[in-house]
């Protein structure tokens, strides 16, 4: 399956893991904050950390998978360093967020749900976020951009980009 | 009590009472699709996914589905207004627009419960076109096929792999229009911990997971002249078979299901029921040898292999307490490719051993690779109950019209012992028949173990023998073994014996059996007649039958003896869970 056990500090990282499953008060209720954790740890959710995740909660593996491929905020692909989640809500859909995605599938050269060769961006749409006043919305990493226009998409990647210093 | 109205009938129900159930009480049938419910083993599947059973609930504004919603005080229900059967059929329409349309060729052609819908509500158009699922079908196992494209959502499989048999194999994957069931990871359902019980297949709607159909294979050795084909029946299959002929459930067609065979032209028709027998000699020497020498108590017993496939997954640090006895179906195709063979100066390469049973499971132990004896397989094809049945049909064998006759000597005398093997509860009765006898040297004389049978999901009961008092567990269904099987592993258990079956009835529920739609009185008609068979049988102890003493005499040995060890009995591999 998937390489993720072999990356770097994978061992602290599931000691992370394990001490945030020890906190959780009952285990068939934690499975979508210990996969929000992993996935923060991690990056993605790889097959294997899946079942890792199932096997520590004791839960079926095929329930575990349910949750992550219902959920479009769980990503099994090896994200970028900077996910862009774009909000396709009703509100923002309304506002034009087709334009903006298209706009930075553009100036970025890949499609939805796609990393860029570099492993700068990812980019991800989204069901809605739950911040309609500010439609439409982009939201990257934990970074909410509200009233986003096409125009903007130029700007917002170059902010990105310097705070990699790239 | 609460008062209700339906369709201006005024009635008292009880606390708890859906509409649905209300409503058969004022002979209403309202449609359902996803409902399903098996009230004595316990499974409901209530996910009111389908959206068929809408009816309208005067003071509400939207309809409400009748399976799960409950009755209350004062209540005003109607079940047939335009709107609710116009939101019934567009729930249909809406399936079927996203169903292939190859009814005719459908493995479940007038099984299907989606096609009895469309047919009841009178379904003559479609209103609505678009996309349509198209995802790959999963046939790598030997026992089941399961095709996602026909999948309606329905949870019943869900439940029954979750639920019932805490299995944990299937689950809804994917959402919006994507979603169908499927195990993690998109995985080849080979690649899980399924123990191919085929409750999901007993129980599905539609032809989403049907079973591996063998055949074709089966004609083809019948066609061969090169090849000696010898046929074996399993005990739950007589009891069950004469459902697909018009026969009343519950019916003992044993005498007619040997014509059939016979008229299919197989070179010998065994009984499967003679492997019980045999399975009995073996597993009661090894209990009471157990029992004497201090041996790993419980012993379990190992004649279901999705329950031996569920140990293996899910309790691999166990596999010292089942019985190392291979199966009934087994034995005998271990008995057929060497003691027959010998018997009949016939090389074991040119002899077909083909497996009529009531179970999917029973595929694919028979494809294990341990067993396998000299590079044959002791069984080279399994069908179901169902692919006979089809295959009786296709041949335009008269099943009902048949005269009875018996199966060929040698590998065909049982006894009621082994007959029972085919209901939950029955291998113990049967292993206690003989390990009674074997331990007293006293005549059994009152056979009938009553307190061991039924339908409970665990049964327990204590058997005086001799001096000694047996303590028995029974489970059917596999979520009931788990819950032995977690007292064993913490020390807790207090029994010498345990049987268990996957299925919920044992064998006569299997999911190779006629489809039981739901109707729980089928199975209960089937385990009626699997004790009326062994109560009309002159032999009821697996060790008084004579053909039995004839094979250890000429053949075995002694049960547990070094060749009795290398032909009929196995061993287990922990396998990983997923």
């Amino acid at each position: 399956m998937s390489e993720v056990f072999e990356f770097d500090k994978a061992t602290e990282k599931l000691k992370l893991l394990d001490a945030f499953i020890e906190t959780q008060p009952t285990k068939e209720e934690a499975v979508i904050s210990v996969l929000h954790k992993a996935q923060s740890l991690f990056g993605y959710l790889p097959p294997d950390l899946q079942l890792y995740v199932a096997r520590k909660l004791d839960v079926p593996a095929a329930k575990v998978y349910g949750v992550v491929s219902f959920y479009s905020f769980f990503s099994e692909e090896k994200r970028g360093d900077f996910t862009i989640n774009i909000c396709m809500g009703t509100a923002c859909f309304v506002k034009g967020i087709d334009k903006v995605m298209s706009e930075f599938s553009n100036q970025l050269g890949i499609k939805n749900k796609e990393t860029t060769a570099d492993g700068l961006f990812t980019l991800n749409d989204v069901r809605c976020i739950g911040a309609c006043g500010l439609a439409p919305v982009v939201m990257i990493n934990d970074k909410v951009y509200g009233h986003v226009k096409a125009e903007d998409v130029g700007q917002i990647i170059m902010d990105c980009k310097e705070q990699k210093g790239v | 009590m609460l008062n209700i109205t339906i369709n201006g009938k005024s009635i008292q129900v009880p606390k708890g009472t859906t509409i649905l159930q209300a409503s058969r009480e004022v002979n209403l049938k309202i449609p359902t699709l996803c409902h399903m419910n098996l009230k004595e083993f316990g499974i409901i599947n209530q996910s009111a996914s389908c959206r068929v059973c809408m009816v309208e609930v005067e003071g509400r504004a939207a309809l409400v589905p009748s399976c799960s919603e409950l009755c209350t005080e004062g209540m005003v229900i109607r079940t047939d207004t335009k709107r609710a059967i116009i939101a019934r059929r567009t729930a249909v329409e809406l399936l079927l627009s996203n169903h292939p349309f190859d009814c005719l060729t459908c493995a479940k052609n007038l099984e299907c419960d989606l096609q009895a819908l469309a047919q009841e509500l009178g379904i003559r158009e479609i209103h609505y076109t678009g996309e349509k699922m198209n995802y790959p079908i999963d046939d790598s196992s030997y026992a089941l096929i399961k095709d996602p494209n026909k999948c309606i959502m329905c949870r019943r499989c869900e439940t029954m792999c979750n639920e019932v048999q805490t299995c944990g194999i299937l689950s809804a994957v994917n959402r919006g229009f994507d979603v169908f069931v499927g195990p993690a990871f998109h995985l080849d359902m080979v690649d899980t911990s399924c123990t191919f019980c085929g409750q999901c297949v007993a129980v599905c709607p539609t032809a989403a997971l049907t079973e591996m159909n063998h055949t074709g294979k089966v004609w083809s050795a019948l066609n061969n002249p090169k090849k000696h084909v010898v046929v074996q029946v399993a005990p739950a299959v007589r009891v069950a078979i004469g459902e697909m002929f018009d026969m009343d459930p519950g019916t003992i067609t044993t005498g007619k299901l040997v014509s059939a065979l016979r008229a299919l032209d197989f070179d010998a028709i065994f009984d499967t029921d003679f492997g019980a027998d045999l399975t009995i000699m073996e597993e009661a020497t090894e209990l009471i040898h157990r029992i004497q020498n201090g041996g790993r108590l419980p012993m379990l017993t190992s004649c279901c292999p999705a329950w031996v496939k569920f140990f293996e997954h899910q309790f691999p640090d166990l596999l010292d307490i089942p019985s190392t006895c291979k199966s009934p179906q087994i034995m005998l195709g271990s008995m057929i490719k060497t003691y027959y063979a010998q018997k009949m100066k016939l090389d074991p390469k040119d002899i077909v051993v083909v497996s009529v049973m009531p179970c999917l499971a029973k595929k694919a132990e028979a494809a294990r690779p341990e067993l396998t004896k000299d590079q044959n397989s002791d069984v080279d094809i399994v069908i179901t109950t169902r692919e006979l049945g089809q295959m009786l049909k296709i041949a335009g064998i008269d099943f009902a019209g048949l005269p009875n006759s018996d199966f060929d000597q040698l590998l065909g005398q049982s006894t009621g012992a082994s007959v029972i093997f085919g209901t939950t509860g029955g291998v113990i009765e049967a292993a206690v028949r003989t390990a009674y006898e074997w331990i007293t040297n006293e005549t059994l004389e009152k056979v009938d173990f009553v307190q061991l049978r039924g339908l409970e999901g665990i049964r327990s009961a204590t058997v005086k023998v001799g001096d000694m008092n047996l303590r028995i567990g029974i489970a059917h269904g596999l979520g009931n073994a788990r819950k032995l099987l977690n007292d064993i592993r913490d020390g807790i258990s207090q029994f010498d014996a345990i049987e268990i079956m996957a299925c919920p009835g044992g064998c006569i529920g299997g999911g190779g059996q006629p489809y039981h739609h739901g109707d729980m009185d089928i199975i209960k008609q089937r385990q009626l007649a699997i004790y009326q068979e062994d109560q009309g049988k002159v032999l009821r102890k697996s060790h008084e039958n004579p053909y039995i003493k004839q094979i250890y005499d000429e053949f075995l040995g002694e049960p547990n003896s070094h060749k009795a060890h290398d032909l009929l009995h196995t061993h287990y591999i922990p396998k990983e869970r997923i």
